[in-house]
């Protein structure tokens, strides 16, 4: 345990290192989260007084963006990825062959320190915004939401953190990866909530969507959050969210057997 | 060229072999990047894909907006398509022309290359900023050029050659307002090596070009028009050819906006060059 404890500790000194750039990036991010608030704000105003759309009202419309905002900012792996691709190519991965330490935990904590990092840079920004949106913020009513919504915000960095480590690990196999990473990243940002509440989709295709991995990576644990996953829902929700991040961990771990056999160590 | 003076003739004559020479060595540099690009087809054409897909998230979203409501402010959906056609066209040939050279120039201050790239003789920003092309963006551009087509159809319009040329002359001040504020980030790496997220904050940018300006009000909207011209560059060439210009100011704001940012640009560009003293060696 204690050498994992090292672990995070070396991963916050390295990440402590980026805080500039960490903290650009969450001040940046605010911007197209501003435009899209007006953006709906106006879409509203053209509508009779309390519509709303696809059970959303405004100021609902409002605080789901404000979640997704804040799951994203607790649960999104941004550097990991390219960093796990970097030490395959360059062979840096060699070491772990030899150290008495598992590669993917020794990832996730790194991950976990990260996150951390990048949790005390964004807080400012992110919650000065929050802030000036509090009228519209809607906090959930009863105190059960809170730890729902903390168990599904785990499984749910668990879940970004598998899937993401798997698809870094093809670079023992495949050049293009980072291609390969940002198409994965782009059907994402659709099919996880990221530009819109799923719900506003046909609800064929939302029925459908529930049983892909895709909306546990964002929107699920948001949707908690707002209170619009309840009861039945809320119980099989986060079961098939488990179920995923059991199925993701399993194929993390025979992805890295079969890429440690087929590895060289070029340049190592 | 309005002065008549009798140095005119030479300074024509020097004018048109600099331009000359600039000209064959952009060409040398377009077929260096070709050669490139046909090296690693596969990865040439998996960022066609990438682009494809981002393309076809920002056309799903409209979709889904305008199935719930019929207009944003004064835009309709098909105005909206063809806005984010044309953003995209936009957006691609900035790609294409700079993006990689402006985002590589912190990494040519970390290594030293930059010192290199000083020492030749040949302007340095043209250099900097022209190095190589990304032909992959070509495609994308295309791809908005046909969204545009085919919201026109739907909008029943038919731009004049006149709106066309239009179009495309305020659609390269776009290009340019893109291009000198993103070199303006880029010139503020310099201070730091670590600040490359600033230049990839710009991404972010390009998200509120495509969206229609009359969503915004206030303070956002004069700050996005004003200061970081965002609701100019694509919102201002898309509305001449739909017709749905207010005032002709308009265009002259995205001429003058344009203008103004290049100037800054380049303001800023010599300010760095000044205090610039080598990262390495």
């Amino acid at each position: 345990m204690s050498k994992y404890l090292q672990v995070f500790n070396v991963g916050i000194q390295n990440t402590l290192a980026y805080r500039l750039n960490f903290f650009f990036r969450a001040a940046f991010n605010l911007i197209p989260l501003a435009a899209t608030i007006f953006l709906w704000r106006t879409i509203y105003a053209g509508k009779a007084e309390g519509s709303s759309i696809a059970g959303y009202e405004l100021a609902q419309m409002i605080s789901y963006y404000l979640t997704v905002s804040i799951v994203d900012t607790l649960t999104a792996v941004n550097e990991d990825d390219w960093q796990i691709v970097a030490e395959i190519r360059d062979g840096q991965i060699s070491q772990f062959l030899l150290k008495p330490m598992n590669y993917l935990s020794y990832r996730l904590v790194l991950f976990g320190a990260g996150r951390f990092v990048y949790l005390l840079t964004a807080v400012i920004p992110l919650g000065g915004f929050i802030f000036l949106y509090r009228d519209s913020f809607q906090l959930p009513t009863e105190a059960i939401t809170y730890l729902w919504f903390a168990v599904s915000l785990v499984l749910t960095a668990l879940l970004q953190f598998f899937v993401s480590y798997t698809m870094a690990l093809l670079a023992f196999w495949i050049l293009e990866i980072d291609t390969l990473i940002f198409m994965l990243f782009a059907i994402e940002y659709v099919a996880g909530g990221h530009l819109f509440p799923l719900d506003l989709l046909p609800t064929g295709l939302t029925a459908l969507l529930i049983y892909t991995p895709f909306p546990y990576l964002l929107y699920f644990p948001a949707s908690i959050f707002l209170g619009r996953t309840t009861a039945t829902l809320l119980t099989t929700g986060l079961l098939i969210q488990a179920f995923w991040v059991l199925i993701a961990f399993l194929i993390a771990q025979w992805v890295w057997k079969q890429g440690i056999k087929k590895y060289e160590a070029v340049g190592g | 060229m309005e002065n008549h003076s009798p140095n005119t003739p030479g300074m024509i004559q020097k004018l048109i072999t600099s331009t000359k020479r600039y000209a064959s060595i952009y060409s040398a540099l377009w077929q260096n990047s070709v050669m490139r690009d046909m090296q690693f087809k596969v990865n040439f054409l998996l960022w066609i894909v990438v682009e494809f897909l981002w393309f076809s998230l920002q056309l799903i979203f409209v979709a889904v907006i305008y199935s719930h409501t019929d207009h944003i402010a004064t835009w309709s959906k098909w105005e909206v398509v063809l806005l984010t056609g044309a953003s995209q066209f936009i957006q691609q040939l900035f790609h294409a022309i700079f993006l990689n050279n402006i985002v590589a120039l912190s990494e040519h201050v970390r290594t030293g290359r930059l010192d290199f790239m000083l020492l030749l003789p040949i302007n340095s920003r043209f250099l900097i900023s022209l190095r190589t092309v990304d032909l992959g963006s070509f495609v994308g551009a295309l791809a908005g050029l046909f969204v545009m087509g085919y919201a026109c159809i739907q909008l029943d319009l038919k731009p004049g050659p006149l709106q066309i040329i239009g179009f495309l002359g305020l659609s390269l001040s776009g290009i340019m307002i893109h291009y000198s504020l993103m070199f303006l980030l880029a010139c503020i790496s310099f201070l730091s090596v670590k600040a490359q997220g600033i230049v990839w904050g710009y991404y972010n940018l390009f998200n509120i070009a495509r969206l229609p300006d009359s969503a915004f009000q206030g303070p956002f909207r004069m700050l996005f028009t004003f200061a970081i011209p965002m609701l100019l560059v694509s919102n201002v060439p898309v509305k001449l050819l739909a017709n749905k210009l207010e005032s002709p100011t308009e265009i002259g704001s995205l001429l003058f906006m344009a203008f103004a940012c290049l100037v800054v640009s380049e303001l800023g560009w010599n300010w760095t060059m000044k205090r610039y003293t080598s990262a390495s060696s």
